[in-house]
């Protein structure tokens, strides 16, 4: 049996750093270094593990960003993957969750797949719909935020924890699959892993490519529009005291004062 | 007056706070019209009148529970379609699960999508949304400029106000897509009540870190969150470690909060924690590292080892409730 799995990656800020927003509104990525988006490696781990089980299974990356994101390609292959998918065009700045999700969904479908996975959301953006909206897109059933992900015999299943109940789901491949951070560690590339990235092979694409019209794209091509940003001002640090045997009794004074006892 | 569609989330027809504050922001933008589906929808109808919904749709059908998201996605479709024109706005609690109802609604109908809202009002262009970016550390306003405003809303983001509604109840047709039954819920395990208030809800919440050490001294965080009715949190670190369930984290991989008060007890304060509890109204932490980056952000802290501060802060809120 062969496997094909595609995994979505993103290239972020890293949230360490400081960041803002570009005079556009869009995500600065001039001013804070990119990573591989942390909630994506779980992604990547996943499909590591599950190609390990299956003769013939080949894992490719795929990312929609601007040149750095090869950077993202790079860890993803360094960890493991076969191959990478780098989808950049000028017209792709600022586009929004349907934009992008519209490359990446002709991106899996060129290449062929009979299981997507991706993270449970970006660290930048934090929406976490992208892999629902790419399992309406790409017509195929949506099998995600899994803590525990297991593919056999054509069927992915796997444990989705939500607010009210946990539950066992599954769905017949092809399918698109997003893990959490509770789906197990991420693996570090191994020095091996980073040598083997170096010469694996990394698709770059543009729009023309993908036979896409750059105006349902972008910024202009955005069904949302940011107005304002404002950097909230930092919270004041109110009263710090040490400790002397009386903390306590005096967390409780405060919390008299401001009424919540 | 254009009509609002609410989503309801509710357990088994008793109605989640959260969908009662989408009842508040959806009167700023026009008539709400609630729509319920599930066992006890009809249930929902009563308390969602006395919160302005003027029309409650519900649907029954066990595909709502045997498969995941999609059979919704199909019904809150439906129910847009059934509006006589279309929605101001279509609004949606902020969980996981509602927010990936409300992405797939946009994509069907042609919509652009906006998640985890704190706040919106009415705009000349529509809908304008409130939201925190970059862990809290920005405020954005947006707009959706391309079919019916999709947003979903976090908790805590708007009262809760009685406001009488005829809330009529009326029965939605839902045809389901064959995607409907794509993915199918082989099993389900309630999570087990705590009797403490939900999380993303609770007025006060009281959430316990690495320095918490050990799951059997968890009960310390408990005692002082049982002594002032609130809920109980957890830093991934103590998650981690196997010390509390994840479903009570706090933070960007966990729930987002926004009390009224948030305690942290052997919290460092890292950003991804920060990102699920900063926009807390008053924040108090305990932490025995002075340099502790929590202490940035709070309003009261002590410095000292909360095995020693907690307990007593408990008996003294006991001492003062009597
Ligand atoms: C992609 C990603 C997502 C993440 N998501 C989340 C998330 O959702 N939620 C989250 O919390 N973290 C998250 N993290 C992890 C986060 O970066 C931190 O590692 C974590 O929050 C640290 O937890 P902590 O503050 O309990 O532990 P630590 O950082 O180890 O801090 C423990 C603190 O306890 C204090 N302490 C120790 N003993 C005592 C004592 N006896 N009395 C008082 N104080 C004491 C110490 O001084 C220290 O400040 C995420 C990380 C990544 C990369």
């Amino acid at each position: 049996m062969s496997l094909r799995i595609v995994v979505c990656v993103k290239f972020v800020p890293d949230a360490s750093g400081d960041r803002g927003f570009a005079d556009d509104l869009t995500v600065d990525r001039e001013g804070v270094d990119g990573l591989l988006s942390e909630l994506d490696e779980y992604a990547v781990e996943q499909a590591l593990q599950i190609a390990g089980g299956v003769e013939g299974c080949e894992v490719t990356v795929v990312t929609v960003g601007p040149g750095d994101a090869k950077d993202a390609l790079r860890k993803a292959l360094s960890m493991g993957a076969d191959k990478a998918v780098h989808v950049e065009d000028e017209a792709l700045h600022g586009s929004d969750v349907m934009g992008t999700s519209l490359v990446l969904a002709r991106v899996v479908e060129r290449a062929g797949f009979d299981l997507v996975i991706a993270g449970m959301a970006s660290t930048d953006g934090t929406m976490g719909v992208l892999p629902a909206v790419l399992a309406e897109r790409l017509g195929v059933p949506q099998v995600t935020l899994l803590s525990r992900v297991k593919v056999e015999g054509g069927v992915v299943s796997g444990r989705r924890d939500g607010d009210s109940a946990s539950e066992e789901v599954e769905a017949s491949l092809p399918a698109v699959v997003s893990v959490t951070d509770q789906s197990g560690e991420a693996r570090y590339p191994s020095f091996k892993g980073i040598m083997a990235a170096k010469k694996k092979p990394v698709d770059s694409l543009d729009l023309r490519d993908l036979e896409l019209d750059a105006a349902e794209v972008g910024l202009a091509g955005a069904w949302t529009a940011v107005d304002s940003a404002v950097k909230r001002p930092a919270r004041t640090a109110g009263t710090v005291v040490k400790d002397e045997g009386e903390g306590g009794r005096q967390l409780a004074e405060y919390l008299a004062t401001q009424k919540f006892i | 007056m254009a009509e609002v569609v609410v989503y309801v989330d509710h357990v088994g027809g008793a109605v989640r706070k959260p969908t009662l504050e989408l009842l508040t922001l959806a009167r700023r933008l026009g008539d709400p019209v609630a729509v319920a589906l599930g066992e006890g929808a009809a249930e929902t109808a009563g308390v969602l009148a006395e919160h302005g919904a003027v029309r409650v749709l519900t649907a029954q059908a066990p595909e709502f529970a045997d498969y995941l998201v999609v059979p919704k996605v199909d019904a809150l479709h439906a129910a847009c379609q059934s509006l006589a024109q279309p929605p101001a706005a279509v609004l949606v609690p902020s969980s996981a699960e509602g927010k990936e109802i409300a992405a797939r609604l946009a994509v069907r109908t042609g919509s652009g999508i906006i998640t985890d809202a704190i706040d919106i009002e009415a705009g000349d262009l529509g809908p304008v949304a409130t939201q925190a970016a970059f862990a809290a550390s920005y405020t954005t306003k947006s707009r959706i400029t391309h079919g019916i405003p999709v947003i979903t809303v976090k908790a805590n983001s708007a009262p809760v106000q009685p406001a009488p509604a005829p809330g009529t109840v009326e029965t939605l047709t839902v045809t389901f897509t064959p995607a409907a039954t794509g993915t199918r819920i082989v099993s389900r395990t309630p999570r087990q009540s705590t009797g403490r208030p939900e999380l993303t809800e609770a007025a006060i919440v009281v959430s316990g870190g690495r320095g918490v050490n050990g799951a059997e001294n968890f009960a310390v965080i408990e005692a002082l969150a049982d002594s002032l009715g609130a809920a109980v949190g957890a830093s991934r670190a103590a998650v981690d470690a196997g010390w509390y369930p994840h479903t009570n984290q706090v933070g960007q991989t966990g729930k987002s909060v926004s009390p009224q008060l948030y305690i942290a007890s052997g919290i460092s304060g890292a950003i991804q924690h920060r990102a699920g509890m900063q926009t807390s109204k008053t924040i108090i932490a305990v932490n025995k590292d002075p340099e502790a980056p929590i202490f940035d952000l709070a309003d009261y802290g002590i410095i000292g080892d909360l095995h020693t501060v907690l307990p007593q802060l408990t008996q003294e809120v006991h001492t003062r409730k009597n």
